[in-house]
This record gives C-alpha cells, sequence and structure tokens, in this order.
C-alpha cells in the first residue's frame, strides 16, 4: 500500500468545519459541510465540477463568507478563532504567514514577469525579511527543494514550463512555513509525466514538513497518493468521507462506486 | 485480551449500486484470534473471502457488524469503530500487511520504497536505508536495482521488493497476502526463514498461502474460512 507516510498523532485540531453552507439565490453551492483537520493531515475533497469542491475550499481559506455555519482555525498561539471574527493583522498573518494557496493555474499565484528569486523571496519581504543575501540564499535554497535548477533563478516564470511554474507556486507559498495549504486541482493543467513528478514531490514535502493540507481535485490518483482522508461531494453535499484507501477500495454510495469504476486502468 | 488479534462476529457484504443494488455477501461471524509469536494462516478456496478478512484486519474494507480487536501501544483499539487517524496510527505502529501486488510510486527508488515504512516512524534514514539494503540483500535482489523505481522490474522482484518492505519494520503484527506466489523455491526458503525470524521475536501474523509445503512450514494454526461464508 502506497498512502501516504507520517502523520503525526496530535489531538488537537488546526481547522474545525461547522454546519458550513453557501447559497447563490437558491442555489445551495454547498450544504452542511462539517469536519476537523489535525495538524499534519492531508485531507482530498473530490467531485465532478460543480460538486461544490471548489466553493468549499474557497469557504475554508476565508476568501468566502458562508451563508451559514463557521470556520475555526487554531492559531499559533493555541487559541482557536472564528474565522469571521479575525481582525486584519490576524487575516493577514494567515494568508502571508501560516497559510498557503495553490492555484490550478500557477498565473494566479505567481508574479509572471518577476524573477522566480523575487516570486519566492516576496513572501519573506511581506513578513519583514529585509536582509538582500539571507532572502536570496533561502529563495535559492527553496528553488533547489522544488527541483528548479538555480542557474534559472533571475528568469521570470512566463518563460518557464508549466511543471517548472507550478513547482515555482509550492516553493513560493511554503518558504514562509505555512502549517495549512489549500490546494485547488494543483496537478490540473500538466502532462501526465508532469503530474507524477510534482505528486512525488509534494508527497515528500507534505510530509517532511508535517503540513496539513485540503487539496480539491477530481483525479482520484491524486487523492490516494496525497491524502489521509477523502470527502466525496456531490451537489454541494459530502456525501461519503472516510480514509482514502477505504473510500476508494470499497466506496459505499452509488456516486463513489461510479467515480472509482469510471477510472481506465493504466 | 492477550491476543494481539481478535475477531468477533465481523461481516462484510458489498452493495453494487451499479449492478442495481446486488449484495454480494462476502463473509460473517468471522471469529477467531491470533497471539503473539503466532502464525495463522487461513485456508479456503479462491473467493472464500481469505484477502477481505485481511483487508477488514488492516481496515482497508469497512466491516458491516462486529469487532476486530488490535492490540495497539498496550491499548486495545477495535478497528470496525475507529476513526481514519486511529487506523493511520495502528498502522503506523502495530500493523504491517504485505499485499499481493506492489503498489509503489512513480519515481521513488526501491531502497526508499522498502525504507519508508521505518522512516514513516521516526528511525533515521541512513539506518532505514541499512535495514532495508540488508533486506533486499538477503531476498536477492541484485544491488544495481537498489537505486531504480521498482515499477519495471520482473513480478517476482516486486514481490520480493514488496516483502523487504513489510518486514522492515519491527511491528507487533503482519498480515501476509500469498506472500511466496511467485517466487522461486530459494526465495520461498528465505520468505520462510523471515517469517520463522518474526515468530521468535513475538510478532502474530495471519498468511494466505496456497502452497502446501509453505503452510507446512509457516503455519502454527489453521483457520478454514468457509466457515464464515456469508450466504447463511
Amino acid at each position: 500500500m502506497s498512502e501516504p507516510v507520517t502523520m503525526p498523532d496530535d489531538d488537537e485540531p488546526l481547522l474545525i468545519a461547522d454546519g458550513l453552507s453557501k447559497n447563490y439565490g437558491r442555489l445551495a453551492a454547498c450544504r452542511d459541510v462539517s469536519f476537523s483537520l489535525h495538524p499534519g493531515e492531508v485531507l482530498a475533497i473530490v467531485g465532478e465540477s460543480g460538486s461544490g469542491k471548489s466553493t468549499l475550499l474557497q469557504l475554508l481559506s476565508a476568501q468566502l463568507a458562508p451563508s451559514a455555519g463557521r470556520v475555526s482555525y487554531r492559531m499559533r498561539d493555541g487559541v482557536l478563532r472564528d474565522l469571521a471574527s479575525l481582525g486584519e493583522a490576524e487575516r493577514r498573518f494567515l494568508f502571508r504567514t501560516d497559510w498557503g494557496y495553490v492555484h490550478q493555474d500557477p498565473a494566479q499565484g505567481l508574479r509572471m514577469a518577476v524573477s522566480a528569486g523575487a516570486n519566492v523571496g516576496e513572501r519573506l519581504m511581506a513578513i519583514g525579511w529585509n536582509h538582500y543575501g539571507r532572502i536570496r540564499d533561502t529563495a535559492t535554497t527553496w528553488l533547489e527543494r522544488v527541483e528548479i535548477d538555480i542557474g534559472r533563478i533571475d528568469d521570470a516564470p512566463k518563460t518557464y514550463s508549466g511543471g517548472m511554474r507550478q513547482r515555482l507556486q509550492i516553493a513560493r507559498n511554503l518558504v514562509t512555513a505555512p502549517r495549512l495549504v489549500f490546494m485547488d486541482e494543483p496537478t490540473g493543467g500538466l502532462d501526465v509525466s508532469v503530474q507524477a513528478r510534482l505528486l512525488d514531490l509534494m508527497r515528500n514535502l507534505v510530509s517532511e514538513l508535517n503540513l496539513a493540507a485540503i487539496v480539491v481535485t477530481h483525479d482520484l490518483a491524486v487523492a490516494r497518493l496525497l491524502s489521509h482522508r477523502v470527502m466525496v461531494m456531490k451537489g454541494g453535499r459530502v456525501i461519503e468521507t472516510g480514509l482514502t484507501d477505504q473510500v476508494l477500495d470499497d466506496p459505499r454510495e452509488p456516486y463513489t462506486q461510479l467515480l472509482v469504476s469510471s477510472i481506465l486502468p493504466p | 485480551m492477550t491476543a494481539m488479534i481478535e475477531i468477533s462476529n465481523a461481516a462484510k457484504t458489498f452493495i453494487m449500486h451499479l449492478q442495481g443494488g446486488v449484495e454480494l455477501p462476502v463473509v460473517s461471524n468471522v471469529s477467531f484470534h491470533v497471539e503473539p509469536g503466532e502464525c495463522v494462516v487461513l485456508s479456503g478456496p479462491s473467493g472464500a473471502g481469505k484477502s477481505s478478512i485481511l483487508k477488514m484486519i488492516f481496515g482497508n474494507y469497512r466491516c458491516d457488524t462486529g469487532r476486530i480487536d488490535i492490540r495497539h501501544q498496550g491499548k486495545v483499539i477495535d478497528l470496525a469503530s475507529a476513526e481514519p487517524r486511529q487506523v493511520l496510527s495502528v498502522r503506523r505502529a502495530s500493523v504491517g500487511y504485505v499485499s499481493q501486488f506492489l503498489r509503489a510510486v512513480p519515481r521513488v527508488a526501491t531502497i526508499d520504497v522498502v525504507a519508508e515504512p521505518l522512516v514513516a516512524n521516526g528511525t533515521p534514514r541512513a539506518e532505514a536505508r541499512d535495514k532495508a539494503k540488508a533486506l533486499l540483500r538477503r531476498l536477492n535482489i541484485p544491488e544495481r536495482l537498489w537505486a531504480l523505481p521498482p515499477s519495471t522490474f520482473s513480478g517476482g522482484e516486486q514481490q520480493r521488493v514488496n516483502i523487504a518492505r513489510g518486514f522492515v519494520s519491527d511491528l507487533p503484527i503482519l498480515l501476509l497476502d500469498e506472500p511466496t506466489a511467485s517466487l522461486d523455491a530459494a526465495n520461498r526458503a528465505v520468505v520462510v526463514e523471515l517469517i520463522g525470524e518474526k515468530k521468535r521475536r513475538g510478532v502474530a501474523m495471519v498468511a494466505i498461502v496456497h502452497d502446501d509445503e509453505i503452510r507446512h512450514l509457516i503455519a502454527d494454526r489453521i483457520v478454514d474460512v468457509t466457515s464464515f461464508a456469508a450466504a447463511a
């Protein structure tokens, strides 16, 4: 079995979603979703287009206000806080430091016209780093960690391939040592060979850094490789949830059985 | 309980929603236990539910009813009702599983595939690799293959990598699904030896083996799975 490695026993949840719902007029994009996520735990949210998984990710990452319910997050001081009640400074801290957000399209998460080094260094400067040499050294280390040739550090990501851009986006997110990373179809637009490399890289980083992650994907292979737990969404609801290999090897719900049986064997 | 595994009245039925909700009973009233240092072999014809029982003990298949009690870090935990996080903790520290087929991540070197369960448990990478090397050597995997991902290996080689990965850690419970199926006589003998060593260290094992000779060599007790046939 190749389930993801290492998940420490940590009894205090990092994030708690409680009765989250989002309506757009009469359309319920997300209905009554509750779960908790622990430090170092990777949760995959799977489902087809329109199932509500992207809406849920936006609710969880405070980019969208819920119509009902709440998201609580354990700040670094150990206190659990309702995201809706955070002050501006606390929100900024989350977005700039304690959280990462990996977009499907790297162009949304990167500044395409500035150098790769600056893309990584910018997150450090935003949290007060001001020593050029240290910033550059750290950026270099991170480019190496995501397997980008450091000879390309001064090139802008618009000159990079899709796979390199995605790896750069990951470096930019992880440089501030976040505790939670949101990923929206992180391997979505990539070739299969590039996907495998990226997945392997993400899997190692997540376990080495003890990151918690919430990964939205329609690709069950991504869920199997990266996540400890999976939530299957349909019509805005979570219809099945559990240990990833349990849900994928022994699916119970008709829709989950359909998803699993629709995978073509390699 | 003194047993490492104690299964009581476990049952499993698949409901195939895509085939009009057909119910496929697999096993019911599964009850047996495994003591430390004991190897229990499941017997029964193909399709009797042997692999399903192993998967239930690993928490990979869910049970409809019954209990799967596992001794885990000095406590007893019922895997049939455990939270995902608890199941993962049990797999990390207590229950290992050697599946019939190796399912490895592309791009990861054989040596790291084998060392991974130790690294996941906090063993330093260098030490984990040393243990992995020793096992790969014993299982006759040529050293020139260690740095390569196992996906291109022959069936027998993959199976041996899989066995090395399963035997590398010191977990107190091991589940073995046909560990010798595609091996030659010399490698089968190595596996029998490895199982003997685990027994002497008090490891509780549940195995599926079709080869009568191997079964005779490793089994302390045989549990006939046909008695759990779910048709009843």
